[in-house]
């Protein structure tokens, strides 16, 4: 375990906690006083190693990509977390959240989704639990989003439009929580990242440490080194980063840079670099950075990646970054888009958009020839087709 | 000190009517027409919404009602200053309801030092949590002459309640069914949870809100407790005209008055 904790209030230094209507006191207080006993269990551990094991295809292999390390002149591995069912990180967290619904006892799922990976995600699991589900999805996103929109109905989810506010992804999340107040006894929310009221961040970590846990083991046993000089990956909520540096935080060696989507750059306005451009405040439940006028209303952000196009991120990432833990950084949707063609061509491997931000960032320092790099591939790129060849033919 | 919010509840036990309405809608000034109105016809409290972005406890009705008046550009500041001379127009316990984020964006201190001068008596914050109220906001409130006004759900258990009462002030807002705002959801079958609440004596009087519509829910409501809050209903009312006094003397004497 690494020795990274949260206060008992679901603190992260001054950010996290569960700044909630009383409405929803009653749904997270059962879910606080009941996570870690449930998931710490013996019996929930190995039913989550042998799900993740058989059914999600783990441990996804840690590659040496010789290619890219004879480009950069260093020595780069990639965490193939796209090779995962479902086609990303996502799956990990809805396997777990699953089964610690059902020890609750309940009946019925809700979730949110912006790009549908997390909703395919968790009408997987919810499919594979016989469990029915609803899937919050804001209008705007259902139109840019069709395929992942059959996908999940195929998988038996009802899709629900959110209509309100801007009609994407942090309204979808209200219309979920609006849901979950209207049903608090049968109905458990799972969450898609790091995000939300304590014990989210938390849970939703824990859930994802598999990923640096096999890092580590991987690593020994491929170079004899169990801690990598550096661990590159995306931020939007953060649960793939925070799932890739859970195992590091605090080793005194490892670097962790964590890279937000600078949209059409920095000073455009179309960004998604809630940590780099946002101010402290509450989105969602939860203390932390988020995009925001001067009076407090939460704005749309931008990026070409729908996964990281969030305006808040995890508490954990506003205090990883205050406390010099993890440094942050950003990349454009272009920087982006080129290091996902430069990958696809040089290693054979489409990334998701939202995994090619960690890999622009092997453009922005100079790494020594004996250093071990490592990039979360959190997603493959088979959902960003679309976005793809627009861009190509625009290009 | 005095509180207009505590005097009302030593003065009147029954039968309180308070309305909330978003602060900029319909139009960006309609603030004070609307509170003199509500004055005018008898109404005993006025809750003013700050609107929000991303309002989580509420309904429909008052999502849109928010978002219009964000557009039409109404802010905490320029709230507080619609509302700089209230006071030498109207008596009304005046409360702010809204969310912590745009308050904690203004300054709490600032935010609780404005409200005092203007003459605001209480607050409502739905997502400030006991905890957090008790570590950052309490002292400021009661230096500040304000009321804290909680919520309590048919999930809340008694000690909770309890807890609630000790560090509320004014009165406590009885949320009446597992719902956000503008549900309509049967009233009837939440009259043992009203009855309990009732039977715990609590130092707060409370006031019944979510689900309260007309005459014959306002009645459900205030069987068990000192009065009731209608939002959503009202703000449905005004969403149909400009002119504000018809609609608003229509729907007071449609609740009872």
């Amino acid at each position: 375990m690494s020795t990274f904790k949260i206060s008992k209030d679901g603190f992260y230094g001054e950010y996290g906690g569960a700044f909630i209507p009383e409405m929803l006191h009653h749904n997270i207080k059962e879910l606080q006083e009941n996570y870690l006993q449930i998931i710490n269990s013996e019996s929930f551990q190995q039913e989550f190693a042998t799900l993740l094991q058989d059914y999600v295809g783990r441990p996804t292999p840690l590659y040496f990509s010789q290619n890219l390390s004879e480009h950069y002149q260093t020595n780069i591995y990639l965490k193939r977390e796209d090779l995962n069912h479902t086609g990303a990180h996502k799956i990990n967290n809805t396997i777990g959240q699953i089964l610690l619904a059902k020890q609750l006892g309940k009946k019925h799922i809700i979730a949110e989704t912006g790009a549908g990976q997390h909703g395919v995600a968790t009408a997987t699991a919810c499919a594979l639990a016989n469990m029915p589900c609803t899937i919050f999805m804001g209008e705007v996103d259902i139109k840019r989003q069709a395929p992942n929109v059959k996908k999940m109905e195929l998988l038996g989810a009802k899709v629900v439009t959110a209509m309100s506010g801007s009609k994407t992804l942090k309204d979808a999340t209200n219309e979920a929580i609006r849901a979950w107040i209207n049903d608090p006894v049968e109905t458990h929310y799972i969450i898609g990242s790091v995000v939300g009221p304590h014990p989210y961040p938390d849970m939703v970590a824990q859930f994802q440490s598999v990923i640096s846990k096999e890092i580590k083991e991987q690593l020994k046993s491929k170079t004899g080194k169990e801690n990598p000089d550096y661990i590159i990956a995306c931020v939007g909520g953060g649960s793939n980063a925070i799932g890739a540096f859970y195992h590091f935080i605090d080793n005194g060696f490892t670097k962790l840079i964590a890279v937000e989507a600078a949209g059409l750059g920095l000073d455009s306005g179309k960004t998604a670099a809630s940590i780099t451009l946002g101010k402290k405040g509450i989105i969602h439940g939860s203390m932390t950075y988020l995009m925001q006028t001067d009076d407090g209303q939460i704005v749309e952000p931008h990026s070409i990646s729908a996964g990281l196009d969030y305006p808040g991120v995890g508490p954990v990432h506003a205090y990883l970054n205050d406390t010099g833990k993890a440094a942050v950084t950003s990349v454009t949707d272009h920087e982006a888009m080129k290091a996902a063609l430069f990958l696809s061509k040089t290693e054979g491997i489409i990334p998701a958009l939202e995994s090619a931000h960690a890999l622009a960032y092997l453009e922005k320092i100079k790494f020594k020839p004996q250093e071990i790099v490592i990039i979360n591939l959190s997603g493959r790129g088979d959902k960003d087709m679309a976005t793809y060849q627009n861009y190509l033919e625009n290009e | 000190m005095n509180n207009r919010i505590t005097s009302l509840f030593q003065s009147k036990k029954k039968n309180i009517l308070s309305v909330y309405f978003t602060a900029g809608y319909p139009a960006l000034d309609d603030t004070t027409t609307i509170i003199s109105e509500l004055d005018k016809n008898g109404v005993d409290l006025i809750e003013i919404g700050i609107p929000f972005s991303d309002p989580l406890a509420d309904g429909p009705i008052i999502q849109q009602s928010g978002q219009k008046a964000i557009h039409n550009g109404m802010t905490i500041s320029y709230l507080f200053n619609e509302l700089k001379d209230t006071r030498n127009h109207t008596k009304i316990p005046l409360i702010l309801m809204g969310y912590l984020n745009p308050i904690l964006q203004f300054g709490v201190k600032a935010f609780c030092e404005t409200c005092s001068r203007i003459g605001i008596d209480g607050l409502i914050i739905p997502d400030l949590p006991p905890d957090y109220y008790k570590l950052h906001f309490q002292d400021l409130f009661k230096e500040h002459n304000l009321c804290n006004i909680m919520l309590i759900t048919p999930q809340t258990d008694d000690d909770r309640i309890k807890e609630i009462d000790s560090l509320s002030s004014g009165f406590i807002y009885m949320v009446s069914t597992n719902s956000i705002t503008g549900a309509n959801k049967t009233l009837e079958q939440q009259l043992p949870y009203f009855e309990r609440v009732a039977k715990m004596k609590l130092k707060n009087p409370t006031l019944v809100g979510f689900g309260i519509h007309d005459r014959q829910t306002y009645q459900i409501a205030t069987k068990y407790s000192n009065g009731a809050i209608i939002g959503s209903a009202f703000i449905k009312a005004l969403k149909k005209s400009n002119l504000l006094d018809k609609p608003i003397s229509d729907f007071v004497g449609r609740v009872g008055r």
